[in-house]
């Protein structure tokens, strides 16, 4: 029998029985310790397993990028803060920082807000299913197919010749001469959102949805009943009740658009005003061998993520006063 | 509850049930597949067993890994090529290829985690990587001096460094070839480049409607621009000289230099007398550039590429064999009358295990390179191997053999840094021809930095 | 677009109450408009599919539909046919699988002590979890290669150790995203619940179990689908553990990469290529949907 296979079932029921069985021989443990003491240990055995994973393949590397920020590109020599400085003044900066803002902002409403709005709809409709997995199957294409996708409806041909392109079939129809969606800019970076939102609605919209169905509908149907209407109930009633699950969504979406880099690198490179943080980035560390460099950008987006961490923290305590 | 997660741990297992059937049923198909893809059926899970060494003795046994850009069916010619080598040592090629190559390798070397053999992207990374100490040596492997004869001196000082083989050809290709439409042009090789112009002018003008001399397609994904960098590199080659050309590699010769300048300016001239201008140069991909030249209404006369864009001329050109054919780069100073750019893939070497050591000395032989050029599509560095399936590519190794001057592909020899923000710059220049200057002194700036240090 | 559409719900609710039929009408109208407007550029990808290369290159998809039809299948043929498909599609299953249950066991039990635990420094050590989404991976190769390969552990090269080292690898990528929904859905549980289940004496093992658990399984559901969509999606991880020196055991997304060559020839295969490779995807959502159902919760209020 192949021995990755045997591997896999060891591993497959292994790890979650050795996680569960754990849990049940700390509970054990925990008995021997006063009650008091419990409480205050208890958490801390909890999450030990996985403080461990994110330790080893997340935390350690993190540390060892932000030493690399301070080196130089060899990781020998320590330059202080010339890779920060050096991200600072590339000319190519001011533009990514620019454009990741405008992802930020767009991405995050249009995905957040097309998927609470899907979510609602289908909601009513007996076909839901079929609806919420059309919406879904972009996420499903893996990033090759959603360019080649893209390509064909961004896709330009001279004037005066048979347009290959969706979106420029539709413009000559009307009577303009085609456009270079990818190669003009700021339209490009639009055009690159819109594919980064059709991929993205449909992920906001499966976690919205599973948030929605946690509220009951005797208390919708109480407050019709009462006499509000449709966006009574949904301003009062169901976005406060889904207000903690948009919050997560965003977060996660916000973090989405600052890491945003295979459509960028794979559609343009970069080029034409559309460069992005994390395209700087992995260019300095794979085709530049700038190894200090890119660490440096890579903390830098650490850095820009502390905002949003201070918003969740206060809005978890809010949440915590009202439980 | 419980019962849930039993259900759950049951999907699981018939999850788990479901890939030991595929697995069973994939292994019994697997062997009976010749190599291709990257498959390795023998079970050996990297033991080695150093029997014999080398080519020609007993059975090897064991396995090699392989990293390489070749794909698709650029892929299959390789394993074609190892084959029988494979077969006459007992040991199996276990074959990567990715686009991601340099991601790969760079960390790689930092991690202590590479394959035993991998194409180097160029000999400008081949120089790095055996600076941080990873590339193993060759001359103790292969039969150096059969080596040396039997292959064209530029492309074996290529593969040198501190006088030492560092990197062997597994193939070549020659570039700025002129590719016409049998059809559409008939006036004959031009004798300089400024008779090209007025030569595909005249053709152009005759074809009407808005067809232009050239075709050019710049856009490449991430690579975007690199059609742009060969047509710079011929002007930069036969209007200043090799001289300037090696400086220009090495990292001596400025950017704004009033040589380099002068090639960005023709090609910016070629943009001028491109089809649908720099608008669509930007926007067509260099697989389709070449689409124009066929049809009933051709959009343009020539197309700069190197042999492989005749497969493209094929399969969405819509061309069929013996409707196209080629000249090499005109002269524009005749000081540097037939100089010839080319390029190729290089091989290295990072474990030297015995089974790396015979497949690579193996792949510089020249019944190894003949195979794949009996495929099509590849010229050999090897002077001996002639099995040319057709005259175009009889007539390009001709012309490679033959070349008096010949110089590597200068973007693929520059430290990868300063190679895209070459891309950038041909880039920004094709969009935005006024900007030049400022274009010329950016890639200074990178110049000064991807250099050393 | 929001403000239009949350009119029309209005107008939809209103409706309904006046004329339940010209509301759900609209309903029905927005929600189809929603599904034809997302399904156009994929439909776009599937009609080019089953055309000739030389079609593509020369005239928009929307043309086919019109005679003469000329269809062809052979681009789905070749990709099937190609040695070593069926190799990449099952070493994905052994990828993902592990990938996608390891994580969401680990996380699970860290998200309820998130949840319905009180201890020091919670939020800000559950807020720097959180915040560790943000570090792209890329950064983590060279340290972690470093450690499993073979100048560390020696978990990668050829063998089934680089597998394990993957599997742990998406775990820890993985825990951040799983961790977060997780609690956020196991937070907003309604607390009679526990509260009542410990007054009976039931210790937080069994609370988490019996209640926590089955009461999650809308999240546990999406996290089984986004996870497995991930890693069954991904090729920089598999390329970077497993690629290097252990090329038979790479998954389906590099065997797709490697259809086209490596200067962009046979590019229609990967159009074939696209819709086979999401097959399984769908699949797994498909069958998860039966888990996104109201009332699991039991019809407590939430938040």
């Amino acid at each position: 029998m192949d021995p990755r296979l045997i591997t896999a079932i060891i591993v497959l029921v292994g790890v979650p029985a050795s996680v569960v069985g754990y849990v049940f021989v700390v509970e054990q443990l925990l008995r021997f310790v006063p009650d008091k003491r419990q409480a205050s240990i208890r958490p801390w055995l909890w999450l030990l397993p996985a403080l461990l994973f994110l330790t080893v393949f997340l935390v350690y590397p993190t540390i060892n990028t932000i030493v690399l920020s301070f080196e130089d590109k060899f990781s020998k020599a320590f330059v202080g803060l010339n890779n920060y400085s050096y991200f600072f003044t590339s000319p190519d900066t001011l533009i990514s920082l620019r454009n990741n803002i405008i992802w930020l902002v767009l991405l995050t409403f249009l995905a957040v807000g097309g998927g609470l709005i899907i979510a609602i709809l289908v909601d009513r409709v007996r076909y839901e299913s079929v609806a919420k997995s059309v919406v879904f199957v972009p996420l499903a294409i893996s990033f090759v197919g959603a360019s080649i996708i893209w390509r064909f409806v961004y896709d330009y041909q001279p004037p005066g010749h048979a347009q290959t392109g969706l979106l420029n079939a539709g413009v000559t129809a009307l009577g303009f001469q085609p456009v270079t969606w990818i190669q003009d800019a700021p339209t490009n970076t639009i055009a690159l959102i819109v594919v980064a939102t059709w991929t993205w609605t449909g992920f906001c919209m499966v976690i919205l949805s599973a948030a929605l169905k946690g509220i009951s509908t005797e208390l919708l149907e109480a407050a019709r009943v009462d006499g509000a209407t449709e966006i009574q109930v949904f301003r009062k009633i169901t976005f406060p009740l889904l207000l903690p699950t948009v919050a997560v969504v965003s977060t996660t979406m916000i973090i989405t658009a600052l890491k945003a880099f295979d459509i960028v690198y794979v559609m343009t490179s970069g080029n034409y005003d559309t460069n992005v943080i994390a395209n700087q980035m992995y260019k300095e560390l794979f085709t530049n061998s700038q190894p200090g460099r890119a660490s440096a950008i890579a903390v830098i987006l650490l850095l820009l993520i502390i905002p949003v961490m201070v918003i969740n923290i206060r809005r978890f305590r809010q949440q915590e006063a009202i439980r | 509850m419980e019962e849930r997660k039993f259900r759950w741990r049951r999907t699981a297992g018939l999850l788990a049930a479901v890939a030991l059937v595929a697995s069973a049923c994939s292994s019994n198909t697997g062997s009976a597949a010749p190599s291709t893809g990257g498959e390795a059926s023998a079970p050996a899970t990297g033991g080695e067993s150093p029997a014999a060494s080398g080519g020609g003795g007993g059975t090897l046994g064991g396995t090699v890994s392989v990293i390489g850009t070749w794909t698709g069916t650029e892929q299959d010619n390789f394993m074609a090529v190892v084959a029988p080598w494979e077969q006459q040592t007992g040991a199996k090629v276990s074959y990567t290829g990715t686009r991601d190559i340099n991601a790969v390798l760079s960390t790689g070397i930092q991690s202590g985690l590479l394959p035993d053999l991998a194409g180097l992207p160029g000999p400008g990374q081949m120089a790095e990587y055996y600076k941080a100490g990873a590339l193993k040596t060759l001359d103790d492997t292969l039969d150096t001096a059969t080596y040396k004869s039997e292959t064209s001196p530029g492309l074996v000082a290529l593969g040198t460094i501190d006088n030492k083989t560092t990197g062997i050809f597994i193939k070549a290709d020659i570039k700025g070839l002129f590719w016409y439409n049998k059809d559409a042009y008939k006036a004959g090789d031009p004798t300089s480049f400024d008779d090209l112009l007025a030569k595909g002018k005249q053709t152009a003008d005759s074809l009407g409607g808005d067809a232009k001399t050239f075709c050019v397609g710049l856009e490449s994904g991430a690579a975007t621009g690199w059609p742009g960098t060969d047509w710079i590199e011929g002007f930069v080659l036969h209007q200043a000289g090799p001289d300037v050309y090696d400086k220009w590699i090495a990292g001596t010769q400025t950017w704004s230099s009033p040589e380099i300048k002068a090639a960005f300016q023709a090609f910016g001239n070629v943009i001028d007398n491109t089809f649908g201008g720099s608008k669509n140069a930007l926007a067509t991909n260099f697989v389709a550039s070449g689409d124009h030249l066929f049809g009933a209404k051709p959009g343009c006369v020539f197309v700069n590429h190197a042999t492989f864009i005749t497969d493209d001329f094929k399969k969405t050109g819509g061309a069929k064999d013996g409707q196209f054919d080629f000249f090499p780069f005109p002269d524009i100073n005749t000081q540097f009358a037939g100089a010839v750019e080319g390029s190729g893939d290089l091989f290295g070497m990072f474990n030297d295990t015995p089974q790396a050591k015979s497949l690579i000395a193996y792949l510089a032989t020249a019944p190894a390179q003949s195979i794949w050029v009996g495929k099509g599509g590849a010229l050999s560095a090897n002077k001996s191997v002639t099995n040319y399936p057709n005259d175009i590519l009889k007539k390009a190794a001709a012309d490679l053999a033959a070349a008096k001057l010949f110089r590597f592909d200068a973007s693929d020899n520059m430290p990868q840094a300063m190679n895209d923000a070459f891309l950038k710059g041909i880039v920004d220049y094709t969009k935005d021809p006024s900007k030049l200057d400022s274009v010329l002194s950016n890639l200074d700036t990178v110049q000064k930095s991807a250099y050393g240090g | 677009m929001t403000v239009a559409v949350t009119r029309e719900v209005a107008a939809a609710g209103s409706a309904r109450r006046r004329s339940p039929i010209s509301g759900r009408v609209l309903l029905n109208i927005v929600v189809i408009g929603i599904m034809a407007l997302w399904l156009l550029p994929t439909f776009g990808l599937l009609v080019n599919s089953i055309r000739p290369a030389q079609d593509v290159a020369d005239s928009g998809w929307w043309n086919a539909l019109a005679p003469p039809y000329k269809f062809t299948i052979e681009n789905y043929q070749q990709v099937l046919s190609r040695g070593g498909i069926g190799q990449a599609f099952v070493n994905s299953l052994l990828i993902t699988i592990p990938s996608t249950i390891i994580p969401i066991a680990v996380a699970a039990f860290a998200a309820y002590a998130f949840s319905w635990m009180k201890f020091r420094g919670r939020d800000v050590l559950f807020v720097v979890i959180v915040g560790l989404l943000v570090i792209p991976l890329q950064t983590t190769f060279v340290p972690l290669l470093t450690l499993l390969g073979p100048k560390g552990i020696h978990l990668l090269g050829a063998g089934p150790g680089a597998f394990v080292a993957v599997w742990l690898a998406h775990t820890g990528y993985g825990l951040p995203f799983a961790v977060y929904l997780l609690r956020n859905y196991m937070g907003g549980l309604p607390k009679e619940v526990f509260e009542s289940a410990s007054i009976d004496g039931a210790g937080h093992a069994t609370a988490f179990f019996r209640l926590a658990i089955p009461m999650s399984v809308p999240a546990i559901a999406a996290l089984v689908i986004f996870q497995f969509l991930f890693v069954w999606n991904d090729l920089l991880v598999a390329l970077m553990f497993i690629g290097a020196a252990n090329a038979p055991n790479l998954p389906l997304t590099m065997a797709v990469a490697s259809l086209a060559t490596s200067l962009g020839g046979d590019w229609q295969l990967l159009m074939a290529a696209a819709f086979i490779s999401m097959a399984l995807p769908l699949i797994v959502f498909f069958a998860l949907q039966r888990y996104f159902v109201r009332g699991i919760t039991g019809g407590a209020v939430k938040g």
